[in-house]
C-alpha cells in the first residue's frame, strides 16, 4: 500500500538532513525500535517490537539509505523479519524543501507485509501502516525540534532535549 | 407409513452416539509411545529462491531430535498427480515436480521449507523460530490471465510457461459451435468468476507416522477420505514402500469435502521421518496452516455464450474458462476443470452443440483441487446464470425457458460424452415450485416492499455425474487409477455380520445406512451388522469416499458380496433341509423350501457354516465370507430444481435468504434422514460460497483471508429453514440399489439460485443489473444496485 504526506519542521534543512542520517534519531523515530546500529553509509541494523492486531513480534532487519541527493532527498528502505509472524518491508522517499518556518519534509511511503501478518492482519494493515508512518514522522519531528513548549509530548522532556542537542552538536 | 427398518427407514445415526458425546476417535487422539512432534517452517513469501537455510541454532535447541530440509528428500519421490489431461493439440499437460519439502524455490505462501522434529510441540515451535531461511523474493504471479501472458514470471522454471494445459472439449465440435453461434437468432454472453474457496473441515489435518524396525513396517495414521489411495500413492510414488509393508489408517475423520482426498506432504514427511528417527512422528495442523495448505476449491474465470433460436431453443454453448491450479498439481486437480466440468455443460438441457475450452494455469497460490461438487458446481453456475440472463433478454419466463429445453427422453447421450440413464426434470421442477410456494411469491414480495425490502426469486436446475466411476472410461480420460469399490462381508458363526468396506465415512453415516441395506436383503435386524472402514490392514483395496460415490459404488459392492453370501447360505440351507438350492427362499431371516413349511433360520445356517458337522463339504467350503469389487458401468445422474427467495436491503445491499427449497431426484433412498442432512450441509456450503466465502490474495501472493476473522463461513443464522424433498425418484438403471448419490447436490445446485434471486430482486426494483460475482457481500450488491 502507498501513502504520502508532508510536515513542517522548525529547523533548517541542514539539521533535518543530518537527523535523517543519524542512527540515534532514527532509533527514536522508528516506533517500537529497541536497537539501532550501523551508519548511513553501511546501512543500519534495527530491532523493532511491534504488535499488529493479534500478532506481536520482534522484527530484525536492515535499513538502507539510497538515492542520496545531498541535502535534498533520499530513500530509506527497510525490511524486518519477524520469524513466525512474517515480515514487513517498506520504503520512504523523503524530500526536503526550505520554507519560512524551517523545512518542509515531503514523503511517499510504500509498505508491504507477508506471512502471518498478512494472513491475520489484512483488515487492519492499511490503518496500521498509516499509523506507523505518521508516528515515524511525528517522532522524527519531535526528535529534531525538541519537546513542545507545553510538554505535551509522549516522551519525557529531558530525553527529547538530549536528542535535540545531539543532533545539533 | 414410513418404514422403521431396512431400506427407506430414517434410522438414527449410530455413529452420533460417540460423536455427540465426545468419544469419537480422531487422528489427533492417537498418541504413540515415545512420539516426537513436527513443526513445519513455511514460506511467508509467494515466490522466491532459497539461498540458504540456517539450522545450527535450531538444531541445538532443547528437545530437538531432527531437522529436515528439501536436501533430505532429494532421493525421495515427489507428490504424484493422479490424473493426466491431454490438451487440445494431443499433448500431455505440463506436470512439474512437487517435492515433499521445497527444493531450491518456494512457490506459494505456506510451502514447507523445513521440518523441525522435537520431543514436544512447544519445543518444535520454539526451535523453528530459531531457524533462519535466506530467501530472495521473486515476483509472484497471482492473476491467471497475467500468468499466461507473454513474459510472465514462471512458477516452475523448467516448464515452458504457466499454462498447465489448454483443453478443448469436444474439439471436433469447435467449428460447428462457432458457426452455430455466429448464425444464431440470439446469443447471451456472460463473464463470471467462480470464487476461490477454502474447505475448512472442522477437524484440521493430522498425520502420525510410525515405524517398526522388527518387521520393517511403516504405519501412517491420517485424516483421509481414502486410506488405500494414500497407501498406493505414498508407497509407490513417494517413499518406495511396498503395500504389504505400509499400513494407512484413517479413523474418525471430521469432515473432508474433498480436501482430504489428496496425498499431502505432511503425510509423507511423518512416515519418512518416523523411519529415519526410529520414533513415531506426529503433526497436527494449526488452523492457520489449514488455510494455506489444504487444497483450495473452485477459482474459475469463465466466459460463456449461449445461442438460442427465436423460440428460445438452445442451439449451442461455447465456454472459455481459466482454471487455477495453484503452484503445484494436487492429486486430482487436472480432472476437476475438465472431465468433472466439461462433461456437465449440457446440464438438464438438450443443447445439440457444445464446446468447452479450459486453460489450467499455474500461479503462486495454494494448490486447488476437488471441493464438494468439484467442477460440477462451476458448470452449473455458468449454465444456470446464462440461462437466467437469456430468459430476461428474450422476455421468456425463466421456468418456461428451462422446460422448453429439458431433456425428456432417456437414455440421453449429450454432446459432451456422457449418457444420462434416467431422470424427470419436469417432475423435480413441479415439485420445487410446489414446496417453494411460488404461487404465493407476489404476496410475499408485496409484504417485503411494505417493509422497505426488495424480494427476489431465483430458480435453477442442476445435474451432476456421481458414483464415480467406470474404470475403463476414466482410464481413457487420463485417470491413473481405477474407480471401483470393494466390500468384504464376513458372517460370524452366530449370525452377526461385519462389512469391511473400501469406502470411508467422514460424516456420511455409512455405519448406519450400510447395515440397513444388508438387513433388508437378509431380513435381519440392523443391529446384527457392523461396518468396518478406514484401515488398510482390515479392509479390501478400495478407492474411498468422494464424488457422491459411497452408496452407489461401495454400496453396490456390498450388495454383490451379500448376494454371494446369500447364494452360499442357500446351498447350506438346502443341505440342512434336504432340498434343492433352487427351491430355497430367504425371507425375514428364514430359509424355507418353496411351497412347504420346512425352514431353517439364518442363525442355523451360519452356525452350520462354521461348525460343519452336517455340511456338504464335498460341494462347498466351510465358512461364510465373501468379497466383491464393483466397477460401475456408467456414472449416476442425480438432478434437481432449487428455488431461493431473498430479501435485499436497498439501503445497505445486505442479502437475507428467506426461503430455500430443494427438490432432488436421488433415485432410491436408503435413509431419508441422512439424505436430508447431506442436502442441508451442501446447501449451507453453497450459500456460503454465494454470499460469504472468498479466498483473497494480494498482488504479491500473500493470502489475506487466512483466519476466521477474514474468511466468512456460513453460520446458522445465515441460512433459513430449508425445505427439502426427494420424493421424485427415477432409480438409477445400472446399479443394484437404484441409487444416485446425494452428498454434493446441495453445494452444486444452490449458488446459482441465490445469485438468480438477488439479480431478480434488483431487476424487479428497476435496477438493470445482469450479474454480480460471488460472494454477494453487501458492498458488492450495493455497488451493483447503485451503478
Amino acid at each position: 500500500m502507498q501513502m504520502s504526506g508532508e510536515r513542517e519542521i522548525a529547523a533548517d534543512p541542514g539539521v533535518v538532513w543530518a537527523a535523517l542520517l543519524d542512527k540515534d534519531v532514527l532509533k527514536e523515530a522508528v516506533p517500537g525500535c529497541q536497537e539501532m546500529t550501523g551508519s548511513a553509509e553501511d546501512g543500519f541494523e534495527a530491532t523493532v517490537v511491534q504488535k499488529v492486531g493479534p500478532v506481536k513480534a520482534t522484527f530484525k532487519g536492515g535499513v538502507s539509505v539510497s538515492d542520496i541527493v545531498e541535502g535534498e532527498s533520499l530513500t530509506l528502505s527497510g525490511e524486518g523479519k519477524g520469524g513466525p509472524a512474517g515480515f514487513a518491508k517498506g520504503g520512504a522517499k523523503v524530500r526536503l524543501e526550505p520554507v519560512e518556518a524551517g523545512t518542509k519534509l515531503i514523503y511517499d511511503v510504500e509498505a508491504k507485509v507477508g506471512g502471518k501478518l498478512a494472513q491475520l492482519g489484512s483488515r487492519i494493515i492499511d490503518g496500521f501502516a498509516k499509523k506507523m508512518a505518521d508516528q515515524f514522522f511525528e517522532r522524527f519531528q519531535v526528535a529534531v525540534e525538541g519537546p513542545p513548549e507545553d510538554g505535551g509530548g509522549e516522551e519525557p522532556a529531558e530525553k527529547k532535549g538530549w536528542l535535540k542537542r545531539l543532533v545539533k552538536s | 407409513m414410513p418404514k422403521d427398518h431396512g431400506i427407506g427407514a430414517s434410522n438414527k445415526r449410530r455413529e452420533d452416539v460417540r460423536f455427540l458425546t465426545g468419544r469419537g476417535k480422531y487422528t489427533d487422539d492417537i498418541n504413540l509411545a515415545g512420539q516426537a512432534y513436527v513443526h513445519f517452517v513455511r514460506s511467508d513469501v509467494a515466490h522466491g529462491t532459497i539461498n540458504k537455510i540456517y539450522t545450527t541454532a535450531a538444531a541445538a535447541a532443547d528437545g530437538v531430535v531432527g531437522i529436515f530440509t528439501g536436501a533430505d528428500f532429494e532421493g525421495v519421490g515427489g507428490l504424484p498427480c493422479g490424473w493426466q489431461v491431454t490438451d487440445r493439440h494431443g499433448n500431455p499437460m505440463q506436470e512439474p515436480p512437487h517435492p515433499v519439502l521445497a527444493q531450491g524455490k518456494v512457490r506459494h505462501v505456506g510451502d514447507p521449507i523445513a521440518a523441525v522434529v522435537a520431543t514436544s510441540y512447544e519445543a518444535a515451535r520454539d526451535a523453528a523460530a530459531l531457524l533462519d531461511v535466506d530467501i530472495a523474493e521473486l515476483p509472484a504471479v497471482v492473476d491467471m490471465k497475467a500468468a499466461v501472458a507473454d513474459g510472465a514470471t514462471k512458477v516452475h522454471d523448467e516448464l515452458e510457461s504457466n499454462l498447465c494445459y489448454d483443453w478443448g472439449f469436444v474439439e471436433e465440435n469447435r467449428d460447428a459451435v462457432d458457426t452455430a453461434i455466429k448464425n444464431a437468432h440470439h446469443v447471451t454472453t456472460l463473464e463470471l468468476v467462480n470464487n476461490r474457496l477454502i474447505p475448512n473441515a472442522m477437524e484440521p489435518r493430522v498425520a502420525v507416522g510410525a515405524y517398526d524396525p522388527t518387521n520393517d513396517e511403516s504405519t501412517l495414521y491420517t485424516t483421509s477420505q481414502n486410506p488405500h489411495v494414500i497407501r498406493l500413492l505414498m508407497g509407490a510414488f513417494v517413499l518406495g514402500i511396498p503395500e504389504h509393508k505400509l499400513r494407512v489408517v484413517a479413523p474418525d475423520v471430521g469432515g473432508g469435502f474433498g480436501s482430504k482426498i489428496f496425498h499431502y506432504a505432511e503425510e509423507a514427511f511423518c512416515t519418512f521421518a518416523a523411519k529415519q528417527l526410529k520414533m513415531p512422528v506426529k503433526w497436527t495442523a494449526q488452523r492457520s496452516e489449514s488455510f494455506m495448505t489444504d487444497a483450495h476449491g473452485r477459482d474459475h474465470v469463465t466466459k460463456i455464450e449461449l445461442a438460442l433460436d427465436a423460440e428460445g431453443h438452445f442451439q449451442a454453448i461455447r465456454t472459455e474458462t481459466y482454471a487455477n491450479m495453484g503452484a503445484y498439481l494436487s492429486t486430482f486437480a487436472p480432472s476437476v476443470p475438465t472431465w468433472l466440468h466439461g462433461t456437465l455443460m449440457a446440464g438438464n438441457y438438450k443443447t445439440p452443440l457444445i464446446y468447452v475450452n479450459v486453460k489450467a494455469v499455474f500461479t503462486n497460490t495454494v494448490p486447488v483441487d476437488a471441493y464438494r461438487g468439484a467442477g460440477r458446481p462451476e458448470a452449473t453456475f455458468q449454465l444456470e446464470r446464462v440461462i437466467d440472463v437469456a430468459a430476461r433478454e428474450m422476455g421468456i419466463d425463466p421456468v418456461e425457458l428451462r422446460r422448453k429445453n429439458f431433456v425428456t427422453e432417456f437414455p440421453y447421450a449429450t454432446p459432451v460424452a456422457v449418457e444420462y440413464d434416467t431422470g424427470d426434470y419436469n417432475a423435480v421442477m413441479d415439485k420445487a415450485l410446489e414446496i417453494a410456494d411460488v404461487a404465493g411469491f407476489d404476496a410475499r414480495a408485496a409484504a417485503s416492499q411494505a417493509a422497505g425490502k426488495w424480494r427476489g426469486l431465483g430458480i435453477n436446475t442442476y445435474i451432476e455425474a456421481c458414483g464415480i466411476a467406470p474404470s475403463a472410461l476414466v482410464g481413457q480420460l487420463g485417470a491413473r487409477a481405477g474407480l471401483y469399490e470393494s466390500a468384504t462381508v464376513r458372517v460370524n458363526a452366530t449370525g452377526g455380520l461385519v462389512v469391511m468396506t473400501g469406502s470411508h465415512s467422514h460424516g456420511q453415516g455409512h455405519e448406519t445406512a450400510f447395515p440397513q441395506v444388508i438387513a433388508e436383503m437378509i431380513g435381519i435386524d440392523e443391529s446384527m451388522v457392523e461396518v468396518v472402514h478406514g484401515d488398510t490392514a482390515n479392509t479390501p483395496m478400495g478407492m474411498g469416499t468422494y464424488g457422491s460415490r459411497s452408496l452407489a459404488v461401495g454400496g453396490s459392492a456390498m450388495v454383490r458380496a451379500t448376494e454371494k453370501i446369500i447364494n452360499k447360505a442357500k446351498k447350506i440351507a438346502a443341505h440342512l433341509l434336504e432340498a434343492s438350492a433352487d427351491d430355497i427362499e430367504l425371507k425375514d431371516g428364514q430359509f424355507s423350501v418353496a411351497g412347504t413349511d420346512k425352514s431353517v433360520a439364518w442363525g442355523d445356517v451360519t452356525l452350520a457354516a462354521y461348525v460343519p458337522h452336517n455340511y456338504p463339504l464335498e460341494d462347498i467350503e466351510p465358512g461364510l465370507e465373501e468379497t466383491a469389487f464393483y466397477d460401475p458401468s456408467n456414472f449416476t445422474y442425480p438432478a434437481g430444481a432449487y428455488i431461493c427467495e431473498v430479501e435485499v436491503d436497498p439501503d445497505t445491499g445486505k442479502v437475507t435468504i428467506d426461503r430455500f427449497s430443494a427438490a432432488d431426484d436421488f433415485g432410491n433412498v436408503v435413509n431419508p434422514m441422512i439424505v436430508e442432512g447431506q442436502v442441508h450441509g451442501g446447501l449451507a456450503q453453497g450459500i456460503g460460497q454465494a454470499l460469504l466465502e472468498n479466498c483473497a490474495y494480494d498482488e504479491n501472493g500473500q493470502i489475506l483471508s487466512a483466519s476466521y476473522m477474514d474468511y466468512a463461513m456460513p453460520r446458522a443464522d445465515d441460512v433459513p429453514m430449508f425445505s427439502v424433498d426427494h420424493s421424485c425418484q427415477t432409480p438409477c438403471t445400472h446399479n443394484p440399489l437404484g441409487v444416485k448419490g446425494c452428498g454434493e447436490a446441495g453445494a452444486i445446485g444452490s449458488p446459482p439460485a441465490v445469485v438468480n434471486a438477488v439479480v431478480d430482486a434488483l431487476q424487479r426494483n428497476g435496477r438493470d443489473v445482469r450479474h454480480i460475482d460471488m460472494p454477494l457481500s453487501p458492498s458488492r450488491v450495493w455497488s451493483a444496485m447503485n451503478g
